[in-house]
């Protein structure tokens, strides 16, 4: 287990006039073995903080410590072995000529690992695909099977944080409830520090602990979900939100 | 009898073992993947037509010694420019009373050579360009993309003319200077798809797990192009068969005695009007194989176009 | 006059290992109202909705007693009078609005070509259009959105430009494939509003394919529930919660809650039966 913590972040992209500010000053922590959400309106920067912190955006600035220890501009293999990450769109994260098999080997052979075939076989069992779907190709599988395959790759360098980025949010509600069970199971079982992103305040509330409401690049405010669910925020945006929300839940 | 419905019925499981949807090792599920994909190609019956044309050429190029009823080279003076279906000449002869059948025949194994080597530069050098180009970005991409504008700038023909009078008229020469015309608009192709690829999520997948350069383009952009490529190249072919035929019309590609069919057609001109078959016939045949390519290049779009993947 | 009739309508994919039929012979009806689509994923939704604009990939094959649109038969439409069609009377957003942009163009030239292609305006003006229509779906800083890439906006940016571009052409029947799946739900409700106002001011038709229950409750007026390529149940919107079905209420069942947290959700354990009942017609 291992814990997260984000100061002052920034992350930009281009320059001049056409310099966007996708990130501005966020700042915010996971305990160890915690789960943390991410809200917020559509394009306030939500994934920009997933991608900055496994550095797939190059222009950042700030504080990004993992247990205390701060992570390089570079980051080198140890760093994807401990921290992965599951991306947003099932249908665009795997590549689409090569099978699960292929997939989850490259992943298992470039951390290292000797004894790929075993750990193929348990990474699908533990994401609840089974062997049958080992040399399937991407087109052959439902955006669910899919999603779990991508769980799948993330858990194989067997990480301590996963960072979520909505992953339910292109699956149907029947799908979701699976992968949302699998992911608290997953997480107990392999003391996983989760951050994870949705636009669905009632996954987040199903998921998480703590939750951070973003708003055009800024964290507006870090609440507990206690305090989310009792209706208290303290600021305007997460009460319009939580509004909207349970207004139409209710319906 | 028995022994037959036996075979038929290991016949049966065997295709049901390749078309089955959950393979149970990495080599079955290639296998299943060809197996379906040749099945795709063979519901298209254009395709299959131009498929066979070539397969034929191969054939005819291989056997050529034991095909062709004459040598190519040897000269009959006294049987000069005999007619189509003249006794034991069934295309004729030419000027210098060569069999023309026995020349198409040898013929064809300069086309595929020309054709082989042509399919192997021109590609994979369009390819490494337009990759690099694509996924490094940046300066490279400035400076690849450049070059590749002031080779596409050149018409095709005035270009491969330029480099065989630099290089001197021969087969080698010919095959280089077309490769050299021909690998830019492949770049362009591979540096598009790598383009639109780069940015998926598949590709910050791989990185995620600490992959470097070399394996991301050379593992995971290349397939995803290669098809693309492939059908590009066949429909070229006819093009590239066409311009070494033009080459050597000009007299700069196969030297005279060589029976390449371009250079057939350049020698039978003189005789057009009274001997129309000297060069008219090399002519058909420079069409068919070009036809060919050009039809299994169409099925071959169905067969690999990622799109159309599903099934 | 109803804008839109589909009956006994088949979609089948000749596969290696036999015919798949993917939508198994449904009937429905579209007035000048919001009819939403629901059902778990693979259930046929999106095949419905490109059948009706016959954009099944070949070997792919559609079959059909009748698909009318304003009463004029669409299905032995030949290929022009289908692009006609496609281009002016009935829209469909995409599933997938990064697949269906253009990756190497910008956002901007995108939408340009797009109402230029159904309005005679200078790129000047279209410009200006554009600004307004990215606006309306309430994109933050539409100038910088025009000069981008795909890849460079977000996913729910990405829907939003989708819809705009969409509406331009004013199309009398919207087909909206999972719009909103990936917007917040503040915004979420503003893109509702804009597709609201287009039914009930310009009598527009609107097929709304969702997998979110809650939001095709409250938002449509009635609902078709879909279930491996057939309609299990035909309802109003707003008694969707009381459905019948053991499917339907399995859906519902499996949604989380803010106000009612619990350990584990409940997965929906499906029925064989379910795949045998015939399908529910949805004519009007
Ligand atoms: N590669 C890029 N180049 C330029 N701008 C970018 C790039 N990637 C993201 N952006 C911009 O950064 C902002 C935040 O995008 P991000 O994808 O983080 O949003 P998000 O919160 O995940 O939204 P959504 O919920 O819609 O996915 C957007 O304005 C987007 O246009
Ligand atoms: N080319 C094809 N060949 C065979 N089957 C196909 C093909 N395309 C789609 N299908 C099948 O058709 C069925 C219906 O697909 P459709 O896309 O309509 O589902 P959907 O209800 O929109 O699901 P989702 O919510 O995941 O988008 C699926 O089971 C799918 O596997
Ligand atoms: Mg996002
Ligand atoms: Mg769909």
């Amino acid at each position: 287990m291992k814990s997260l913590s984000v100061r002052n972040l920034n992350v930009w992209f281009g320059e001049g006039p056409d310099r966007v500010d996708a990130v501005k000053a966020a700042s915010f922590d996971v305990a160890s073995g915690g789960s943390f959400g991410l809200v917020g309106e559509s394009g306030s920067g939500k994934s920009t903080i997933l991608r900055a912190i496994t550095g797939l955006v190059p222009t950042w600035s700030g504080d990004i410590e993992i247990d205390g220890d701060h992570v390089l501009p570079k980051r080198g293999r140890a760093f994807y072995k401990m921290l992965q990450m599951v991306f947003q769109d099932p249908y665009a994260s795997l590549h689409p000529r090569h099978s699960v098999d292929q997939v989850l080997s490259e992943t298992l052979q470039l951390h290292g690992f000797k004894d790929i075939d075993t750990r193929v076989n348990r990474l699908l069992d533990d994401v609840g695909l089974g062997a049958a779907f080992r040399f399937r190709y991407p087109h052959q599988l439902s955006g669910g099977q899919r999603q779990r395959v991508a769980i799948a790759r993330a858990l194989a360098p067997e990480p301590e944080i996963l960072l979520l980025d909505e992953p339910t949010s292109a699956l149907d509600v029947s799908v979701q409830a699976e992968i949302l069970n699998l992911l608290s199971d997953l997480r107990t079982e392999h003391k996983l520090t989760f951050v994870m992103v949705s636009h669905d305040l009632s996954v987040v509330g199903h998921m998480c602990d703590n939750v951070a409401v973003m708003r055009d690049g800024e964290v507006v405010e870090v609440l507990g979900i206690e305090k989310m669910r009792r209706m208290e925020p303290d600021n305007a945006y997460t009460k319009h939100l939580l509004d909207v929300s349970l207004n139409y839940a209710s319906s | 009898m028995t022994t037959e419905t036996t075979n038929s019925r290991a016949e049966q499981s065997f295709r049901e073992w390749l078309l089955s949807e959950t393979p149970s090792s990495r080599r079955h599920a290639r296998l299943a993947a060809a197996y379906k994909g040749w099945l795709r190609l063979r519901r298209n019956h254009m395709a299959m037509f131009g498929l066979g044309i070539l397969v034929a050429l191969v054939i005819i190029a291989a056997i050529a010694p034991w095909l062709a009823p004459y040598d190519p080279y040897a000269q009959v003076l006294s049987d000069r420019l005999l007619p189509i279906g003249s006794e034991g000449h069934l295309l004729g002869t030419d000027s210098l009373g060569r069999d023309i059948l026995s020349r198409l025949i040898y013929g064809s194994r300069i086309t595929l050579y020309i054709v082989t080597l042509v399919a192997l530069i021109a590609p994979v050098a369009g390819l490494m360009v337009g990759t690099i180009a694509g996924y490094v970005g940046g300066w490279t991409d400035t400076i690849l993309m450049r070059i590749t504008d002031i080779f596409l700038a050149f018409p095709k023909l005035v270009l491969a003319l330029a480099f065989v009078a630099a290089l001197g008229a021969g087969i080698e020469n010919a095959v280089l200077a077309i490769s050299l015309t021909a690998w830019p608009p492949y770049a362009r192709l591979a540096r598009a798809e790598t383009l639109t690829i780069r940015s998926s999520d598949f590709i910050s997948a791989i990185r995620l797990q600490g992959a470097g350069p070399v394996r991301i383009i050379t593992r995971h952009i290349w397939p995803l192009c290669i098809s693309s490529l492939i059908v590009r190249v066949t429909l070229d072919m006819a093009g590239i068969i066409l311009t070494a035929a033009g080459l050597g019309f000009l007299g700069l590609g196969a030297q005279p005695p060589s029976p390449e069919w371009g250079a057939m057609i350049s020698e039978g001109r003189r005789f057009l009007l009274d001997h129309w078959w000297v060069a008219t016939i090399p002519g058909l045949a420079i069409f068919t194989v070009s036809l060919a390519f050009n039809l299994l290049g169409d099925g071959l779009r169905d067969v690999l176009d990622p799109k159309d993947g599903k099934s | 006059m109803n804008l839109l009739d589909v009956e006994d309508l088949w979609v089948r994919f000749p596969t290696s290992s036999g015919v798949f039929d993917a939508v198994r012979g449904i009937s429905f009806s579209l007035g000048r109202e919001r009819l939403g689509i629901v059902g778990e994923s693979g259930s046929g939704k999106s095949m419905t909705g490109r059948a009706i604009l016959q954009l099944i990939r070949p070997p792919g094959r559609i079959e059909a007693k009748r698909i009318d649109l304003q009463g004029k038969p669409l299905l032995n439409a030949s290929d022009k009078e289908m692009r006609a069609v496609r281009g002016s009377r009935i829209s469909m957003v995409m599933q997938d609005p990064k697949f269906s942009l253009n990756p190497v163009m910008t956002v901007g030239d995108q939408i340009i070509e797009a109402y230029r292609l159904h309005n005679k305006a200078s790129r000047r003006d279209a410009r200006a259009r554009a600004i307004e229509m990215l606006e309306a779906v309430s994109i933050r800083n539409p100038e910088r959105v025009l000069r981008a890439y795909p890849h460079e906006v977000s996913g729910g940016m990405g829907q939003r430009i989708m819809i705009a571009m969409m509406m331009i052409p004013n199309p009398q029947i919207l087909i909206a494939d999972e719009p909103t799946s990936a917007l917040d739900v503040s915004v979420q409700g503003q893109v509702l509003g804009i597709m609201n106002q287009l039914v009930q001011d310009r009598g527009m038709g609107l097929i709304f394919i969702s997998h979110d229950l809650n939001l095709v409750a409250e938002f449509c007026d009635r609902v078709l529930i879909m279930y491996a390529g057939r309609i299990v149940e035909v309802c109003e919107a707003d008694k969707l919660h009381e459905a019948k079905h053991p499917y339907t209420q399995g859906l519902l069942n499996s949604l989380p809650r803010l106000d009612e947290p619990k350990d584990r959700l409940e997965a929906l354990v499906r029925d064989p039966e379910w795949r045998q009942q015939p399908s529910v017609s949805g004519l009007l």
